[in-house]
């Protein structure tokens, strides 16, 4: 029984070979602006859809500005800036609500003094993934190896400061917020690289119960939610571990996600490597190479750089993806809003809106962003293939 | 094209060392995969026995035929205090699947709707498509659920002043009302109509495509389906009960003191999961239905063109057909997605599988290893399932050539 990869991750996610299904590029209808605007009226339909869109946003976004922007309280120093609108019937975003708290949806309960930890690991973090990333920075496999071995170790010294390091320990329970966020998501990420590798050429391999092994982890975690990962990382694998040893919240929180990360990863660089041409395989062992020597210099550097904007999706789904964790008691960005805006002397009947719509703004643009990259890395990639 | 261990022996010296012999070294890589993977199983058993021993917990699946002691309300399978553990976990499963497929259809609708104005020449409609895919698809479906949940129907107004939407619904902060029907012999055989009308125009459909390929003139479906869908289940109605009007009784919600009464009950919990869930998924499957109609080569409408057909025979006959080979599977996928992401009904409180499994289930009995496990063997079967569906329909699908 064969089963081929029906369940995209996410949609953008190359289903097979990513040289053949480059999705068309999104049209671009603004040729010329005359001509544009000639086209929203040119037919009685035409016409009928622009008043019709144009009546939906009018519903739409109308009451979204006038809540973001226009009706909304911008400086104060607790709720009673806030309840002061509220009497007019104008309701807007109550914004000092989160210029005051930002620390606390940035770093938790992360001691203020060691803050310039988490912000020395987010900057090597930045740094590391732009040398990783950007197409032309010289030494980018070398930037991955950092980013999979020594970045992890360091940030972990940086951020938890265990005995050894001189720093003051901060344990994993007063981390929270956006740090947790990054610190799930980026652990999934690293993880799930190395460990999609072997199960990608563990599923193309040819001894039997290699592959078979590979195809029940991968259908298992990819058929269940991850939420029903999450419960079992969080109940069951300290049942499976020696009685007395309980991992760390967060620890087993990492665990859940990057095994789930690892099989979605896992088809996806399956696709890349389907998608190289067999004489690829065929030259490297006429030169006689091993099948490890074949795979490290030859076949996955090509693979890995084709399924770039498939990984870069992944990662978008991940990152959006850790907010279940907010459901196994772990304190993430949402966590922080929501125990905030419990908060008494924040009460007010838009504080939980203006939570969200801060978590909302923080996902769209990070999501965003990278979904440009991973559109535009497509793009580059399908240029450079049509050029051979 | 498996060059992997096979090659490297043709060529050498004929008295090849026994380690480089491919065969033994796959075996022997297998051999210690084998070994690595039991040890690791057994390690775990014996950890999971010591446990259970420490907690007083055994191990099992009989705690599923002991009565539960907690209500579950809003539930498509009703269940009470005193049912079963078995049938919690079913009325779970049940509600799951209730709103995977409303949301599912919702969705469908939504995402054909936004992917073809996505394509619209139009400039406005396509941009506002498009802000609306990227909105929905670049911020997290959870966030989205509390905001329905916690934001948008939490501020709506109290059963006193319920809004009234078109049909008769009514929409308050305890959820959506709508009309239901009362049993009675004109409903069963409405209900009996519509299945024949779907076999008669099944029927119809093949028997045109038959006669197309023939060379003969199709059958005008686009009239014969709408009227064997209202005749046939007008004409059983009125066969039974002798008039239409009359036989159809239905009761309509209304307000009846401090709350709203008659029709049926959507719970907020129920409206908020399947907004979310529709909404969230429908910018996906926009996705999908845009890049299947752009694949189509334009020299395919050419060619239609060049045919002599007509731009609306062109999009029905040679558009639609090739790009729904490239939406389907990738758009079960999605259906598959959205019944997974249902889990997250938990954060809202609506009782799915997941939230009565790992919440009241999990807490009374304390089988987590049990009931964790039998949700995700539940999640399991339902992607396997789809799987089996989509390599037959790919199969079919393939084209011969290529």
């Amino acid at each position: 029984m064969t089963m081929t990869p029906t369940s995209p991750a996410c949609a953008s996610t190359p289903r097979s070979a990513p040289a053949q299904t480059t999705p068309a590029r999104p049209p671009q209808p603004t040729a010329g602006l005359l001509r544009g605007l000639r086209g929203l009226v040119s037919t009685p339909v035409n016409a009928l859809l622009t008043v019709l869109a144009l009546a939906i946003a009018w519903f739409l976004l109308r009451p979204a500005i006038e809540f973001l922007f226009i009706n909304a309280v911008w400086s104060g120093h607790d709720r009673a800036a806030c309840l002061a609108g509220e009497a007019s019937g104008e309701t807007g975003a109550c914004w000092p609500f989160i210029t005051r708290r930002i620390g606390y949806f940035v770093y938790g309960q992360y001691p203020e003094a060691q803050r310039w930890r988490p912000n020395l690991a987010m900057a090597l973090c930045a740094l590391n993934i732009a040398a990783a990333l950007w197409p032309r920075a010289p030494y980018r496999g070398a930037a991955l190896f950092a980013f999979v071995v020594p970045f992890p170790i360091i940030s972990w010294i940086l951020l938890y400061g265990p005995g050894f390091s001189g720093l003051v320990t901060v344990p994993t329970n007063l981390w929270g917020g956006v740090l947790v966020t990054l610190v799930i998501s980026i652990v999934g990420i690293v993880a799930s690289l190395p460990l999609g590798v072997l199960l990608a050429l563990g599923r193309r391999s040819r001894m039997p119960f290699v592959r078979a092994a590979s195809i029940v982890f991968i259908e298992v975690m990819r058929g269940v939610p991850l939420l029903a990962v999450l419960f079992m990382a969080n109940r069951m694998l300290p049942l499976f571990l020696p009685p007395g040893v309980l991992p760390d919240p967060l620890v087993r929180v990492m665990v859940g996600v990057s095994l789930f990360a690892a099989a979605g990863m896992a088809e996806v660089i399956r696709g890349g490597l389907q998608a190289l041409p067999k004489g690829q395989y065929e030259a490297a062992a006429a030169l006689g190479l091993g099948y490890w020597q074949m795979m490290f210099t030859v076949i996955l550097p090509q693979a890995l750089t084709l399924v770039i904007p498939g990984i870069v999706n992944t990662f978008i789904s991940l990152f959006k993806d850790t907010t279940l964790v907010t459901i196994v008691g772990i304190f993430d960005l949402l966590t922080t809003i929501d125990v905030s805006s419990r908060d008494p002397a924040w009460a007010t009947p838009v504080t939980v809106s203006t939570g969200y719509a801060f978590a909302a703004m923080f996902y769209f643009i990070c999501c965003y962003a990278m979904s440009r990259y991973s559109a535009a890395m497509e793009r580059r990639l399908a240029a450079a293939g049509s050029r051979s | 094209m498996r060059a992997g261990q096979t090659v490297t022996t043709s060529g050498r010296a004929p008295r090849a060392a026994w380690w480089g012999n491919p065969a033994v070294r796959a075996f022997i890589w297998q051999a210690l995969l084998v070994i690595a993977v039991i040890s690791l199983f057994v390690w775990a058993g014996r950890n999971v026995a010591a446990n259970l021993r420490a907690s007083n917990i055994t191990w099992g699946f009989g705690f599923l035929t002991e009565a539960a002691n907690f209500d579950i309300t809003g539930s498509l399978i009703p269940f009470r205090a005193g049912d079963t553990y078995a049938r919690a976990l079913l009325a779970g499963f049940g509600n799951t699947l209730a709103a995977a497929l409303v949301a599912i259809l919702i969705a469908t609708a939504l995402g054909f709707v936004v992917g073809v104005a996505r394509l619209s020449r139009n400039v406005l409609v396509a941009r506002f498509a498009a802000a609306y895919v990227e909105a929905l698809r670049n911020t997290p479906l959870l966030l989205q659920l509390l905001v329905w949940y916690n934001v948008v129907l939490k501020s709506l107004p109290g059963p006193r002043q319920s809004i009234a939407l078109p049909g008769g619904l009514l929409l308050n902060n305890r959820g959506l009302y709508g009309p239901w029907p009362v049993a009675a012999p004109g409903w069963s055989a409405l209900g009996l109509g519509l299945l024949a009308a779907l076999a008669v125009s099944i029927g119809l459909a093949v028997w045109s495509a038959r006669r197309r390929r023939a060379g003969r003139a199709p059958l005008a479906l686009w009239l014969l389906t709408p009227l064997v869908f209202i005749g046939l289940p007008l004409a059983a109605v009125w066969l039974t009960a002798g008039t239409v009007a009359g036989a159809l009784p239905v009761t309509w919600p209304e307000l009846r003191g401090f709350n709203v009464g008659g029709g049926v009950t959507l719970l907020p919990e129920f409206v908020a999961l399947v907004l979310g869930l529709s909404l969230y998924t429908s910018a996906f499957i926009a996705e999908i239905v845009r890049s299947g109609v752009q694949a189509v080569p334009k020299g395919q409408r050419e060619a239609g063109r060049a045919l002599g057909l007509r731009e609306g025979q062109i999009l029905r006959l040679i558009v639609i057909p090739q790009a729904l080979r490239l939406i389907i599977p990738p758009l079960a996928g999605q259906y598959l997605n959205l019944t997974k992401n249902s889990s997250l009904a938990v954060a809202i409180g609506y009782p799915d599988l997941v939230s009565i499994g790992a919440g009241p289930v999990l807490q009374n009995t304390g089988q987590a290893l049990e009931v964790i496990s039998l949700i995700m063997l539940i999640y399991l079967a339902l992607s396997l399932l789809t799987a089996l569906l989509m390599n037959w329909w790919n199969a079919r699908m393939a084209l011969a050539e290529r």
